[in-house]
């Protein structure tokens, strides 16, 4: 696979998700090794104030990791950040975006994020990637 | 209360030992939609020029330490109070791949402490070195905020 594809400026084909839904944060939950209540009991959620249960935002990352290792090798990723600003309820519809933000010495700086359908950002990150 | 951060950056969390299993990274791409065969199929991560099964790139996260006793016991031990965290921040810088059937050692130690929002939000950040032997695959950097709601910014 070559990288060379990348260039300034360029978006990334976005990657939809399909809708979380408890089955997925059950799922990961068990591969991921976060079991924390929050994530996957209602009535712990419910116990916290909140209306349901969120998304693990491991989770999140994972998925834009996803489009990260779609579009190179995993061996060329040399760095990869993510903060986490907003939590993803389940049903959310996340979309992940990327836009190659700098390229610099055989590297390319990917800027990142995960937007829901209703508008909401919930992470921002960076990836670079080595394209030589 | 807030966080000593010199008795932080001075404080022992112990190494956790991690053998990574060909079944638990397949449980976890398949969780997550990889499609692509170097994480199922050891035969294909061969062809791919690798020696077995990838680790995908945000399996080696704090997650993992969650599965220990007491996970957050090194935030408590400081005076962090855990009913009032969020994750916040993750960071991975990459060296070397990592994969299945490797014997793991996550090298644990807080290396910053701060605040913002005039106290509102403290932060404790954690960085985890992925060992294989003497060599360092990666550095893991977690985040996780503690809220004080008694402060008003």
């Amino acid at each position: 696979m070559t990288v060379a594809h990348l260039h300034l400026g360029m978006e990334l084909p976005p990657l939809h998700i399909e809708p979380i839904s408890r089955t997925t944060l059950a799922l990961f939950a068990g591969a991921s090794g976060d079991h924390q209540p929050t994530h996957i009991d209602i009535d712990a959620a419910k116990a916290k104030g909140r209306a349901d249960v969120i998304a693990h935002g491991m989770l999140m990352m994972a998925y834009l990791g996803r489009m990260l290792t779609d579009l190179v090798p995993q061996e060329k990723i040399r760095s990869y950040k993510a903060r986490f600003i907003a939590m993803t309820p389940v049903h959310a519809q996340p979309t992940c975006n990327g836009r190659v933000l700098a390229i610099a010495d055989g590297l390319a700086t990917i800027e990142l994020a995960i937007t829901l359908a209703d508008g909401t950002t919930v992470l921002r990150g960076e990836a670079v990637v080595d394209i030589r | 209360m807030y966080i000593d951060r010199d008795q932080a950056l001075r404080a022992q969390i112990a190494p956790m030992p991690f053998e990574v299993e060909r079944g638990r990274l397949r449980f976890f791409a398949r969780t997550i939609g990889l499609s692509d065969p170097v994480y199922f199929d050891v035969d294909a991560a061969r062809r791919a020029g690798h020696r077995d099964l990838l680790v995908p790139p945000t399996f080696l996260s704090n997650s993992l330490e969650l599965e220990l006793p007491n996970p957050l016991g090194w935030l408590a031990a400081l005076g962090g109070d855990l009913s009032k965290t969020t994750h916040a921040e993750q960071s991975f810088s990459y060296h070397a791949m990592a994969y299945a059937n490797d014997s793991l050692v996550l090298r644990r130690r807080i290396v910053d402490v701060y605040t913002k929002k005039g106290g509102a939000l403290e932060f404790v950040v954690k960085q985890t070195d992925v060992m294989r032997g003497d060599e360092r695959l990666a550095e893991i950097l977690f985040t996780i905020a503690l809220r004080h709601p008694e402060v008003t910014a």
